[in-house]
């Protein structure tokens, strides 16, 4: 992939907070294999940033070069304002939770929580009231005298937040720190986990190869793909201006249609929609929910004729495959509501009419 | 802040990491052990090869050592009585052991911690004491002498009773094996099996016999190796029988003829090293055939199955406790094969004349030193290895150096730590001839076992818990003494134990180190049956047993009451 490698740190203007981390042309190569090539990012003050990307994208690499667990084969960590790149990990400063928590099951979770506390010569009492701060801030009020085998996944992740968060670390950094748990307690942790990096304000980096999880906490995600940032932005422009394909592809769900721009207009089948650019084979990356059946008025452009195929019920909302003769029967996916369909009294077969958002329509 | 940097920076060498003070220390430790294990293991092996290539004037005389052995008839017969010794023993005892392996494994036989328990019993004893217990079998005054005879065996002495004892010393190393081996099946592949209708020897020939074929590869060349390379039984019961291992003994310490031990020395390093490959790699394939997805196999009842299998492990029971039995009946005896009443005169004899009292006491001494300083070693050793950064090239040569042991006989390691230490210019000469180095020639022989036993307990540790450390400004070795210690004591207990019961029942290494005023129990044995006081010989031997019974049970409440104060976290665990 000849992909020029941009700068997505933007400048250091006035008005802006600093960066808080800011990588430099990271670089990691394990033999011959190139892990990351040339990352450049920065992160501000209180940010929640995400490192969104498939197995094997470099993300979980990044994320430990930062915490100085790998090392950049080239480039430079820098942190509020220091070349932290050649510093091992215990002169680093941040707080770290794994994806296997890492909790000390031999230690109660009292002593967990204090486990770096208690090196830094604190008198005994002010270490208590501080575990007791944390313990209720994760809320798990009262659990000290428990040992971490005694709890469920959920609590023991809150239990290794609080000991990331214990030295009050301005970095949190958190590998997949959700992937272990249960699909309901991810997305009630998930919540938890920003609201409390938002009431303690600290800088946090989050690995993750779930793109809801991505998009519900993060202020920023950055997708990476094959060793490269695909883009950095907030979640609401990653999802509706993909910068790349992968992006458009990893983020959400998407059909992909053939298309062709010529003569000031990108013809998708038999529709046209005015887009200017040089004459050229493309692709048009549509979401599913920028395809409506409703409302529709007579005269409105961009409509057409369609076929339902198959039908998948997932609740009040339905994955609804159709073939369009206007699309030369290259296949869409729509999302129906429940209400809608049995209004219309559609089934697989059933006609209908769908319409196009333009402006929404992403080509590639 | 810098601008940023020019595209020529790329190309640099790769960006280092500051090592932080902790890590300076770790390294540190890694480095001395690299040296200990140098100096205790790498040069007194390469000595060997030294005096191997050397003539008596300690010129270099290339392969004339070998070529001159070649041409020696004698030392030939001794190699080849060697290796088909060893290849019967293997024969017979691994077929054996497999048997009564099945039975534990794939039968619901009652009693099976019982028959195993008593199957372990021949590691609790030097292996010769089952050479002993042959003689009063068999020997000249032997219960079944006559027996023996009839069916057409002149006398126990030389091969027969070589490989008779060596059967029941080897039989629970390759039971061990051979357990681990059947445990690992996977009960799909039988339902899958019996879903079509397989037969039961279809079955067993299509299906458990290749599922264990590494366990036996492994369990037929440890057992190979083990015979080989033994020294107390031939010596005890060969009489004019030569192998390699009564050679290189009489070489060394007989005729002085340094080079000509040496080479003997390399010809038993052989098939260890053999064995120590083909074994490594055996290893990696057996646990990669086990899925993590697999379902334990679960025997099922089948009573006339479970009767054949108990009447089969009854059978081996009785003739290892026959063995057992005898030593012990006949160290109490008062005048064998005439007077049988009991008395302690065999015991008080060998206490108290021969002076094996003192040797007893250096052989706790030896063992309790070997279990304390060998299980600290080997798990700081394990440790700095698995757990710390830095130094590769060191790391590798140290990960090396650890596994060597396992295919280094005593015999030659023994050999290897005289001619090193003995050497008059070496700076640790002064420590020849002394405890400390018996104690230190016995943890580097048993190293391998324990340390795998460690790397095991290590490996099972979250890998993240020394990064949350440095995280959290902790230094590692904290973590080690808060953490690392008390999850691994089980494990610690079970080295210390495995390594204070061989202290207590070596013989080949140590045969070549001792001096009169350190002379060990299990040595002391020899001396007894050479002087021809057998019964005074199985005596020590009987209370070497006691002595590893009872440390084994303390151990073991030892590690019950370690668990029940250290471990409570476990409690509830999922």
């Amino acid at each position: 992939m000849a992909k020029a490698v941009e700068d997505h740190a933007p400048p250091n203007g006035a008005g802006v907070a600093p960066y808080v981390i800011e990588l430099r042309r990271i670089r990691k190569e394990f033999g011959a294999f190139t892990a990351l090539h040339g990352i450049d990012l920065g992160i501000r003050k209180g940010e929640f940033v995400c490192f969104l990307g498939p197995s094997g994208c470099g993300k979980t690499t990044l994320l430990r070069i930062i915490a100085g667990l790998e090392v950049q084969t080239s480039g430079e960590v820098w942190q509020n304002g220091h070349d932290i790149s050649r510093l091992p990990p215990a002169q680093r400063d941040y707080g770290i939770v794994f994806q296997s928590y890492a909790l000390f099951p031999n230690l109660t979770v009292a002593d967990n929580v204090a486990y770096g506390l208690v090196n830094r010569r604190t008198p005994r009492a002010q270490v208590d009231a501080r575990v007791a701060e944390l313990l209720k801030l994760v809320g798990l009020p009262g659990c000290q005298k428990k040992y971490p085998s005694q709890l469920s996944g959920g609590q023991q992740q809150r239990i290794a937040l609080a000991r990331a968060l214990a030295t009050s670390p301005g970095l949190l950094l958190l590998d997949e720190p959700l992937s272990a748990l249960d699909a309901l307690e991810r997305v009630r942790l998930r919540q938890e986990i920003r609201a409390l990096q938002q009431k303690v304000g600290v800088t946090t980096i989050m690995v993750t190869h779930d793109q809801e999880e991505a998009l519900s906490v993060a202020d920023r995600i950055v997708v990476m793909n094959d060793g490269v940032i695909e883009q950095a932005g907030t979640p609401m422009d990653i999802y509706r201006e993909p910068a790349s394909p992968f992006v458009a592809d990893f983020v959400g769900k998407v059909n992909v249609l053939p298309a062709r721009v010529a003569s000031g207009a990108l013809r998708v089948g038999a529709l046209s929609i005015p887009c200017d650019g040089e004459d050229r084979e493309a692709r048009v990356y549509l979401r599913p929910e920028d395809v409506l059946a409703r409302p529709i008025a007579e005269g409105d452009a961009h409509v057409f004729d369609a076929r339902i195929e198959k039908i998948e019920f997932l609740g009040s909302y339905c994955h609804v495959k159709v073939a369009a003769p206007a699309l030369e029967q290259n296949k869409l996916t729509v999302y129906l509501s429940l209400n809608y369909l049995s209004e219309q009294s559609l089934s697989v077969g059933s006609p209908l009419k769908l319409k196009l958002l333009p402006e929404r329509i992403k080509v590639f | 802040m810098s601008a940023v940097l020019p595209s020529a920076a790329d190309a640099a060498a790769p960006v280092r990491q500051s090592a932080h003070w902790t890590d300076r220390v770790a390294q540190a430790a890694l480095l001395g052990v690299a040296l200990a294990l140098v100096a205790l293991l790498a040069l007194p092996l390469l000595t060997i090869l030294l005096h191997a290539v050397q003539g008596k004037a300690g010129e270099f005389v290339a392969l004339d050592n070998f070529i001159a052995y070649a041409r020696t008839p004698a030392l030939l017969t001794s190699l080849w009585n060697s290796l088909w010794v060893s290849a019967l023993v293997t024969l017979i005892a691994v077929p054996l052991a497999f048997g009564f392996a099945y039975a534990l494994a794939r039968s619901c036989m009652p009693y099976r911690a019982l028959f195993r328990g008593i199957t372990l019993i021949p590691l609790l004893a030097p292996s010769l004491l089952s050479a002993i217990s042959l003689i009063y079998w068999f020997g000249n005054q032997g219960v079944l002498k006559q027996a023996m005879t009839a069916v057409g065996i002149a006398e126990i002495y030389g091969a027969p009773g070589i490989v008779l004892a060596e059967c029941f010393a080897v039989f629970p190393h390759a039971l061990m094996i051979l357990v681990t081996a059947l445990s690992l099946a996977d009960a799909r592949l039988y339902e899958a099996a019996d879903a079509m209708g397989t037969s039961a020897a279809r079955k067993f020939f299509t299906i458990t016999l290749p599922g264990a074929k590494y366990g036996l590869i492994s369990a037929a060349l440890v057992t190979f190796t083990l015979v080989i390379t033994d020294f107390g039984i031939p010596k005890v019961i060969g009489g004019s029988f030569n192998v390699l291992a009564t050679d290189v003994f009489k070489l060394v310490i007989g005729q002085q003829d340094f080079s000509r031990g040496a080479v003997v020395a390399l010809l038993l390093l052989a098939p260890a090293v053999v064995t120590f490959a083909v074994d490594h790699y055996v290893s990696s394939r057996q646990t990669a055939m086990l899925t993590a997805r697999a379902v334990p196999y679960r025997p099922k009842r089948a009573p006339k199955y479970d009767a054949a299998m108990t009447l089969y492990c009854s059978l081996i029971a009785l003739l290892v406790l026959a063995m057992l039995g005898m030593a012990v009946f006949a160290s109490f005896a008062s005048f064998w094969p005439y007077k049988l009443t009991p008395s302690l005169r065999h015991y008080m004899l060998g206490l108290v004349d021969a002076e094996v009292g003192e040797a007893f006491l250096n052989s706790l001494t030896m063992a309790a030193g070997t279990a304390l300083f060998g299980t600290a070693l080997v798990f700081c050793t394990a440790y700095l290895l698995e757990k710390t950064k830095g130094m590769d090239g060191l790391r590798a040569i140290v990960r090396l150096l650890t596994m060597l042991p396992m295919a280094v006989p005593g015999l030659v390691l023994g050999l290897g730590y005289i001619f090193f230490f003995n050497a008059p210019g070496n700076p640790l000469n002064p420590l020849y001839h002394t405890l400390t180095l018996l104690t230190l020639c016995t943890i580097v022989h048993f190293y391998t076992t324990g340390h795998l036993t460690a790397v095991t307990a290590l490996k099972s540790l979250d890998s993240e818990f020394e990064a949350v450390s440095a995280s959290l400004k902790v230094p590692f070795f904290k973590t080690f003494w808060r953490v690392t210690l008390p999850i691994c004591t089980p494990a610690l207990v079970d080295i210390a134990r495995y390594f204070f019961i061989n202290a207590m029942t070596t013989i080949s290494a140590v045969v070549f180190l001792y001096a009169p005023e350190t002379k060990v129990a299990s040595i002391a044995i020899l001396n007894l049956d050479e002087a021809g006081e057998i019964g005074a010989a199985a005596a020590m031997a009987v209370l070497i047993a006691a002595a590893s019974a009872t440390a084994t049970l303390l151990f073991m409440s030892l590690a019950w009451w370690i668990g029940r104060r250290t471990q409570a976290w476990r409690g509830n665990e999922r």
